[in-house]
């Protein structure tokens, strides 16, 4: 018990919180609504669809919607993603499961795809979910909506919604918190576990 | 996962990730008009079939192309085998053209294992895609795959394996593998067709088919192997058929929801009735489709990870 509490203080230690569940549900609703100002989901030539990347993508995804239902009156269908079998780093790590994806019944071509994710690091999940949904179809126009964008592209690729941007060292990890998934809501920058080591 | 070579290593956690995968990656083709992911480009799979096979050997290269992977076919017939070069030889020379993943069919037990063993130090992997009466580990899994979509579970079921026991390895593979995910397993058979030591296998043994149909979630019914046979096993095929075949009247006594299988090629009215065959109760095409997705997973799960050094 007492190494717990051990181990509990010296992760609050190495940790700082970025953003606070309260902060979460703020940046998803501004997201929201930029979304819905360049967007404008409410006409009927305009199709927008929701795509969230596994794992945090896809619970943020569809806060997202309903969060755009609540302001706008209109519902956008979200789906799931899984850009596993897209990745250009399988060989690099050990074998990764893969998350089942689901994309809305009336299909991605001639909508406006809006991709969720919950970090923007190297850029190269993103690069792998273009390629994914270009097996699914061809979309009017794709953007992209995350959560943090803590910098350190690889590839040139940029986000069109940011909830926050946050200049980190590679060293660092920047953990997001999902109530769906963790149980609780929140985001926190901690030195990676492989500078411990 | 190193290498494929029998079901009996398969651990039920493995085994269930190998079969979601399966099940995803039917989903994420379903309805797909390209049925092709980048996964494993410029992977390179040589099967080599020393026994002649259509569906193992297609569905494996179907997989292959399916992710990308380079299939090349090589057949005992019109290689190098023929001249006389051995199994060890063969497979050493396929590895240094440069195979990442040998898939391998040959008539004498232990074979998978063996090549495994020659092929460690290269880094080539090995799939047993049968090996003479031992294992036919794909096979099992795709019929797993199967059973679970209709019956959706295995855990507690009842599944009957009928017929040639003897010369089954796709009997014994199964037998593994649906006792690993919590499934009842009863062989029936007559006399002659029980291997020696089959009730070690850990499964009951039987002679009287129709006595168990009613409690049975799942028939699969063995085909005969005439070219295995070098003795008498049974008085006539007409009197296989009538203790053995799975008929309308056997149908009929089975549970509504049950499944019935066939691992192919049907020999139709010696095990299997042509409307037994052809009615909803059977799964014989879904058992061919799933098998797609399950060497799909298994080519993902040996191919797409890292490299383990064994």
């Amino acid at each position: 018990m007492a190494s717990r509490q051990q181990a509990g203080a010296a992760d609050s230690a190495r940790q700082r919180e970025l953003l606070s569940p309260g902060d979460v549900a703020r940046t998803i609703a501004r997201i929201a609504h930029q979304i819905i100002e360049k967007t404008a989901p409410e006409s009927s030539a305009n199709r927008v669809i929701l795509l969230g990347i596994p794992t945090r993508g896809a619970p943020l995804a569809h806060r997202l919607g309903a969060r755009i239902a609540d302001f706008s009156g209109v519902s956008v269908p979200t789906g799931v993603l899984d850009t596993t079998l897209y990745r250009d780093d399988l060989r690099q790590q050990p074998n990764r499961p893969l998350e089942p994806s689901s994309v809305p019944a009336q299909g991605v071509d001639d909508a406006l795809v809006v991709l969720v994710d919950d970090v923007l690091f190297s850029g190269r999940t993103i690069r792998s979910a273009l390629d994914a949904l270009r097996d699914q179809g061809r979309p009017r126009a794709v953007q992209l909506a995350v959560l943090v964008d803590r910098g350190h592209r690889e590839l040139p690729i940029r986000a069109d919604y940011v909830g926050k941007n946050v200049p980190t060292s590679r060293t660092e990890d920047v953990a997001v918190r999902l109530n769906e998934i963790d149980g609780h809501d929140g985001v926190v920058l901690r030195r990676s576990e492989e500078e411990e080591r | 996962m190193r290498h494929l070579l029998s079901a009996a290593e398969l651990g039920a956690e493995e085994a269930t990730s190998l079969l979601d995968t399966a099940d995803t990656l039917k989903r994420t083709l379903l309805g797909r008009e390209v049925r092709k992911l980048p996964t494993l480009r410029g992977r390179t799979v040589l099967t080599m079939f020393y026994e002649s096979s259509t569906r193992t050997r297609v569905s494996f290269e179907i997989a292959g192309k399916w992710m990308s992977a380079d299939v090349i076919n090589v057949s005992s017939s019109g290689s190098s085998t023929s001249k006389g070069e051995s199994l060890r030889d063969t497979a050493l020379t396929l590895s240094a053209a440069g195979a990442d993943c040998v898939i391998v069919r040959h008539p004498a037990s232990g074979a998978a294992h063996r090549l495994s063993g020659w092929l460690d130090e290269t880094g080539t992997q090995v799939v047993n895609a049968g090996d003479g009466m031992h294992e036919h580990p794909t096979q099992a899994l795709l019929d797993a795959a199967t059973l679970r979509e209709r019956l959706g579970g295995l855990d507690g079921r009842r599944i009957a394996i009928v017929g040639d026991l003897l010369h089954s390895r796709v009997a014994r593979s199964n037998v593994h593998l649906l006792r690993t995910l919590g499934a009842e397993v009863v062989l029936v058979a007559p006399p002659t067709l029980v291997p020696m030591g089959a009730r070690q296998w850990g499964a009951e043994v039987t002679g009287d088919l129709d006595a168990e149909l009613p409690g049975l979630d799942a028939v699969m019914m063995l085909r005969v192997q005439a070219e295995r046979m070098d003795g008498a096993f049974f008085p006539s095929a007409r009197e296989y058929s009538l203790s053995y075949g799975m008929n309308e009247a056997r149908l009929a006594r089975l549970p509504e929801h049950a499944v019935v299988l066939h691992p192919g090629p049907m020999l139709r009215g010696m095990e299997i009735a042509s409307r037994v065959a052809d009615s909803p109760s059977a799964a014989v095409a879904e058992q061919v489709r799933n098998g797609v997705h399950v060497r799909m997973a298994v080519l993902y799960h040996l191919l797409a990870g890292e490299e383990v050094t064994a």
